[in-house]
C-alpha cells in the first residue's frame, strides 16, 4: 500500500547548528506509528516541518500521494493533519469550549458564534475521553492532565487523516493513558493514521505498529514493533550495545545508603483549602519520600503548602526542629527548599530568557556582588551544570525556548540544584526526558540524597516511586491516608493502596 | 544573537530584516524625507529644538519601557508631569523660596520628584498588591493627577523667571542641551540596571513568565512597584524640564498626551507589550522617531489633529511588526 506520509532527506539548520541532518519517515494509512529518539534528536522539529511551522532547508515530503508544501499549521489542518504539539499551545485564560472549537466555531446567521452549540459539541468531544467538566470555565483552571486531554480531544475532533501526538501522555496518569489508547485504537480502526512520539517505550508496545528511531537529527531505523524489544529500541536510540545497557539496569533511583534518623521536615495535619485538608508526613535526612495518589488527590497542593505557595489554614510544619510557616517561595528558598514544578511551560521556563538566565533564576540573590550580578561566577556555574547534566544547547546564551523539551527540563532541575537545597520537592522530575537522560537525572537525585539531603518525589510513574522512595505517603482527596515502607513496596501494592481508598470513597 | 538562531515560522527576508531594524529604517526614511522636503532641516537650530524636545519623551519612554517590561502600562505619566511641573514654581515662588533662593531651588527640584515617587508607589501598590489591571490602576492618577495640579495652581498659568531652574531646560554643555545629556546619562544607568543587576533580571523574568519568576523566589511585588516608581520619578523629571523650557507652568498642558508618545516610543523601540523585554536604547530611538514625525508634520504645516492620526498609525505599524515577530 502506498504510504500516507513519506518524508525523506529532510535537513534543517537553526542559525548554522544542524537540528536535522537526514531525517526520513514513512507512515502507512491506518497505522499507529511511533517516533522515538533522545532529547534533542529532532522529533519535534521533524513534526514542525511537516506541519509548516518551520521551513525545511532540504528534503521531500509526500502526503496522501502528492508533494506537500504546507507553510502554516492552518494549512496542515485543512490538508488533514491534526497536531498536538509538545508544548501545548492552548489559551489558558479562555474557556475550555473556546479552546476546543477554536478555528471551527459553529455559527448562527453565518457570523455569530453559536455558544450553546459550541459548548454542547465540546461536551460531546470530551465525553469520548470520559471527561465531565464545566466547559465554560477557563482552561487554565484545570490540571495539566485535563489540559492535555483537551488538546488531544480537539485534535481528534478535526476529522484528520493523520493525527500527530508529540508526547501526549507526559502528564497523564495510567487511567487517562488507557482512555487515550482507546481513542487511538478507535482512530486506527476508522482508518486514521497516528504519529506518536513518546519516551515511554512500554506504551509503544501496546498501541503502535511500527517505530521510527532518530538519533542526532538522523533517522537510524524503522522496525515492526512486533520484531523488536524495549532494550533493542533503547540501544538504537542511544547508539549503544544492547547487552551493555541490560547490564546497567533501568532506574537509577534504587539503592543508596540508608536514611539517617534525623528528621528534617515534619508536617502535621496541614490544610490549605478544599484540595488539601489533612496532610501529614515526616522526612528524614538521606531519604526520598514519595507522594502517591491519583490526579486531584492533593499531591501538588501538598508540595505547594511546603513551599509557601498556598497558605496553611490549620496544622503546623517543623523544619529542622523549628516551626516553619513560609508565606512566600522566597522564604522557602532561603530555608533551603527547592520545588521543581510539574508544568514546565506555565511555571518553569521564562521563554525569552537564555539558558544561563533561566538556570540561575532561583539563585540570583546569592550572585549579587557590588550591587550587580557577578557574571563571571554565573557563567562558571552555568557551564558546570550544563556539563554535569549533559544539557544539549548550542551555547549558554541560547534562548531556552529553542531547547528540546527534555533539555528544558534539565535546565530547570539545574536551577534548583544550583541553589544547593537541603530539601528538593520534585513534581514529575523526569517528565519528557529520554531514557538515557532519565537515568542520569535519577542518578543525580540519588546522589543528592546520598549526600544527606532529602527529596519529596511526586511521580505518575509507579516504577520510579516504587524503586526510588524509602516510603510512599498515599494521598486521597486531600488527605494523607496511609504509608508504605520500602523494602517491600511493589507496583502492585501501590496500585492496591491507591485503589483501596478510591473504592472506600465510592 | 536571536536574529541568527531564532528561525521561527516562515517569513520573508524583508520582514525578518524589518522586525529587527525597523526602527532604524524608519528613522532613515524620516531623515531623508526631511532633508529633501522640510526647509532648513539641516540646521543647528533645528537640531537643538528637536533634541531639547525629544529628551522629555525619551526620559518618560524609558520609564515606560520598564513598566511595559513587567507586562504593565502606565497611563498616568502625563498627569504626573503636570503635577510635578506645577509644584516646582509653587515652591520657588513661595515666601520660603524667595527668602532662601538656594534652598528654594533645591526644594523645587526635590519635592516634585518625591511627589512623583509617591504617585509611582500608589500605581505600583494598586497593580502589584491589589492586583488591579495596570490600565485601570493608572487611570486613577491619569484622571486625578492633572486635576490636583490644576487645583494647586488654581488653574492659572504660572510664569516665572528663574535662570537657575530654567537651566534644566535651556542649559547647554558643549553646545548640546543639558536635558539631552541627562537623557543619555539616565539611559546608561537604566541599561546597567536592566542588564547587570538582580532587579533587572527579575524585571525581565516577571514580564516573561510571572509565575515562574515567583516560584523561583522572585520578589514580584517589589520589583513591579519599583518599575512604576522609576517610571513616575522620570515623568516627574520630564515635567520639570518642560516647565524649565517654557519658564512657565501650565498644569492643563504640561505632559498632555505624553502617555501616548511614551508608549509609542517604547513600542517602536522594541518593547513587547506582553512583557519580558526592556530595550532602553530602543526607547530613545523610538522617542527620536516620534519627535521627528511630530516635527515633520508641524514644519510642513500639517494640523495637530492629523499629527495625532499619524502617531496612531506609527503605533499600529509597530505593534503589527511586533506581532509578526512573536512565536
Ligand atoms: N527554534 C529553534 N531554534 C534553535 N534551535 C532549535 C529550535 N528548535 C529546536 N532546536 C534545536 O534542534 C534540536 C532538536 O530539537 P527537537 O525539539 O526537535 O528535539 P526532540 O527530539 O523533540 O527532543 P525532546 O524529546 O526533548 O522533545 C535541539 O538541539 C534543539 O535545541
Ligand atoms: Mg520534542
Amino acid at each position: 500500500m502506498a504510504p500516507l506520509l513519506a518524508m525523506s532527506g529532510i535537513k534543517k539548520h537553526f542559525g548554522g547548528v544542524p537540528a536535522l541532518r537526514s531525517a526520513s519517515l514513512e507512515v502507512a494509512p491506518g497505522e499507529v506509528h511511533a517516533l522515538i529518539g533522545q532529547n534533542g534528536a529532532g522529533k519535534s522539529t521533524l513534526i514542525k516541518i511537516l506541519t509548516g511551522l518551520y521551513r525545511r532547508d532540504e528534503g521531500d515530503i509526500q502526503f496522501a500521494g502528492q508533494p506537500s508544501f504546507l507553510s502554516s499549521p492552518g494549512e496542515a489542518q485543512s490538508a488533514g493533519i491534526a497536531t498536538i504539539y509538545q508544548e501545548l499551545n492552548l489559551v489558558p485564560l479562555r474557556s475550555v469550549s473556546e479552546n476546543v472549537v477554536m478555528g471551527q466555531e459553529p455559527r448562527s446567521f453565518g457570523f455569530m458564534i453559536n455558544w450553546p452549540e459550541a459548548h454542547k459539541r465540546t461536551r460531546d468531544i470530551l465525553s469520548r475521553f470520559g471527561i465531565e467538566i464545566d466547559v465554560t470555565a477557563p482552561l487554565g483552571s484545570y490540571s495539566t492532565a485535563i489540559q492535555q486531554l483537551v488538546a488531544i480531544a480537539r485534535a481528534v475532533s478535526m476529522d484528520a487523516k493523520l493525527v500527530i501526538m508529540d508526547e501526549p501522555t507526559s502528564s497523564l496518569d495510567s487511567s487517562e493513558v488507557e482512555i487515550l489508547f482507546g481513542v487511538v485504537r478507535e482512530l486506527k480502526s476508522s482508518g486514521v493514521s497516528v504519529l506518536y512520539v513518546s519516551h515511554f517505550l512500554d506504551e509503544l508496545f501496546q498501541i503502535c505498529d511500527r517505530v521510527t528511531i532518530m538519533r542526532d537529527g538522523q533517522t537510524v531505523g524503522c522496525r515492526e514493533i512486533a520484531d523488536t524489544s524495549k532494550l533493542d529500541l533503547i540501544a538504537a536510540m542511544l547508539g549503544r550495545d544492547a547487552d551493555e545497557i541490560a547490564a546497567e539496569g533501568l532506574t537509577e533511583l534504587a539503592g543508596g545508603k540508608k536514611a539517617y534518623d534525623e528528621i528534617v521536615l515534619d508536617v502535621d495535619k496541614v490544610a490549605t483549602g478544599p484540595r488539601l485538608t489533612d496532610f501529614s508526613m515526616t522526612l528524614h535526612r538521606g531519604e526520598i519520600v514519595g507522594l502517591g495518589g491519583l490526579l486531584g488527590s492533593g499531591r501538588t497542593e501538598a508540595a505547594r503548602s511546603i513551599f509557601g505557595l498556598d497558605h496553611t489554614t490549620t496544622g503546623s510544619m517543623h523544619l529542622n526542629g523549628k516551626a516553619f510557616k513560609p508565606s512566600e517561595p522566597s522564604e522557602a528558598i532561603r530555608a533551603r527548599i527547592g520545588f521543581l514544578t510539574e508544568d514546565r511551560k506555565a511555571e518553569g521556563i521564562v521563554p525569552h530568557m537564555s539558558v544561563r538566565e533561566n538556570l540561575t533564576l532561583a539563585l540570583l540573590p546569592s550572585l549579587r556582588k557590588n550591587g550587580q550580578i557577578d557574571l563571571e561566577r554565573e557563567k562558571k556555574l552555568v557551564s558546570e551544570f550544563i556539563q554535569k547534566l549533559g544539557i544539549k544547547t548550542s551555547h549558554m546564551d541560547q534562548p531556552i525556548r529553542e531547547l528540546s523539551g527534555g533539555n528544558q527540563q534539565k535546565v530547570l532541575l539545574a536551577r534548583w540544584l544550583a541553589t544547593r537545597p537541603d530539601i528538593l520537592i520534585l513534581d514529575e522530575p523526569t517528565r519528557g526526558v529520554d531514557v538515557g537522560a532519565k537515568r542520569e537525572i535519577q542518578a543525580i537525585i540519588r546522589n543528592f540524597v546520598d549526600e544527606g539531603h532529602a527529596v519529596i518525589l511526586i511521580s505518575s510513574e509507579f516504577e520510579e516511586l516504587v524503586e526510588g522512595a524509602n516510603r510512599i505517603v498515599v494521598m486521597h482527596e486531600g488527605k494523607a491516608v496511609s504509608e508504605l515502607t520500602n523494602p517491600g513496596i511493589t507496583e502492585n501494592a501501590l496500585v492496591k493502596a491507591l485503589a483501596h481508598h478510591e473504592d472506600a470513597a465510592t | 544573537m536571536t536574529s541568527l538562531t531564532s528561525e521561527g515560522p516562515m517569513r520573508t527576508d524583508i520582514t525578518t530584516r524589518l522586525k529587527h531594524h525597523g526602527g532604524l529604517v524608519a528613522l532613515a526614511i524620516i531623515l531623508l524625507f526631511n532633508i529633501v522636503v522640510t526647509p532648513n532641516f539641516l540646521q543647528a537650530q533645528t537640531l537643538a529644538v528637536n533634541i531639547s524636545q525629544v529628551a522629555t519623551i525619551a526620559i518618560v519612554a524609558m520609564g515606560m519601557t520598564l513598566v511595559i517590561a513587567t507586562g504593565g502600562i502606565d497611563l498616568s505619566v502625563g498627569a504626573v508631569m503636570a503635577l510635578s511641573g506645577a509644584l516646582a514654581p509653587l515652591i520657588f515662588l513661595s515666601d520660603f523660596g524667595t527668602a532662601y533662593p538656594a534652598l528654594g531651588l533645591i526644594a523645587a527640584l526635590l519635592f516634585p520628584l518625591v511627589a512623583a515617587l509617591v504617585c509611582g508607589l500608589f500605581n505600583g501598590v494598586i497593580v502589584a498588591v491589589l492586583r488591579v489591571q495596570p490600565i485601570i490602576a493608572t487611570l486613577i492618577l491619569f484622571i486625578s493627577g492633572r486635576g490636583i495640579a490644576q487645583v494647586l495652581t488654581n488653574g492659572n498659568l504660572q510664569t516665572f523667571s528663574n535662570p537657575e531652574f530654567s537651566y534644566l531646560g535651556t542649559g547647554k554643555i558643549l553646545g548640546f542641551p543639558f536635558q539631552g545629556w541627562l537623557a543619555i546619562a539616565i539611559a546608561c544607568l537604566l541599561f546597567w540596571l536592566v542588564n547587570r543587576t538582580v532587579f533587572g533580571r527579575y524585571l525581565l523574568a516577571i514580564g516573561g513568565n510571572e509565575r515562574a519568576a515567583k516560584l523561583a523566589g522572585g520578589p514580584v511585588r517589589s520589583v513591579k512597584i519599583g518599575a512604576y516608581v522609576i517610571c513616575s520619578v522620570l515623568s516627574g523629571l520630564a515635567g520639570l524640564i518642560v516647565v524649565a523650557i517654557n519658564s512657565a507652568s501650565d498644569a492643563a498642558r504640561n505632559g498632555n498626551l505624553m502617555e501616548l508618545d511614551a508608549i509609542a516610543a517604547a513600542v517602536v523601540g522594541g518593547a513587547l507589550l506582553q512583557g519580558g523585554k526592556a530595550p532602553i536604547f530602543g526607547a530613545i530611538l523610538g522617542a527620536v522617531i516620534i519627535q521627528l514625525v511630530k516635527y515633520t508634520l508641524l514644519a510642513n504645516g500639517v494640523e495637530d489633529e492629523v499629527a495625532l492620526i499619524a502617531k496612531a498609525a506609527i503605533i499600529l505599524a509597530a505593534v503589527y511588526i511586533q506581532q509578526a515577530r512573536k512565536e
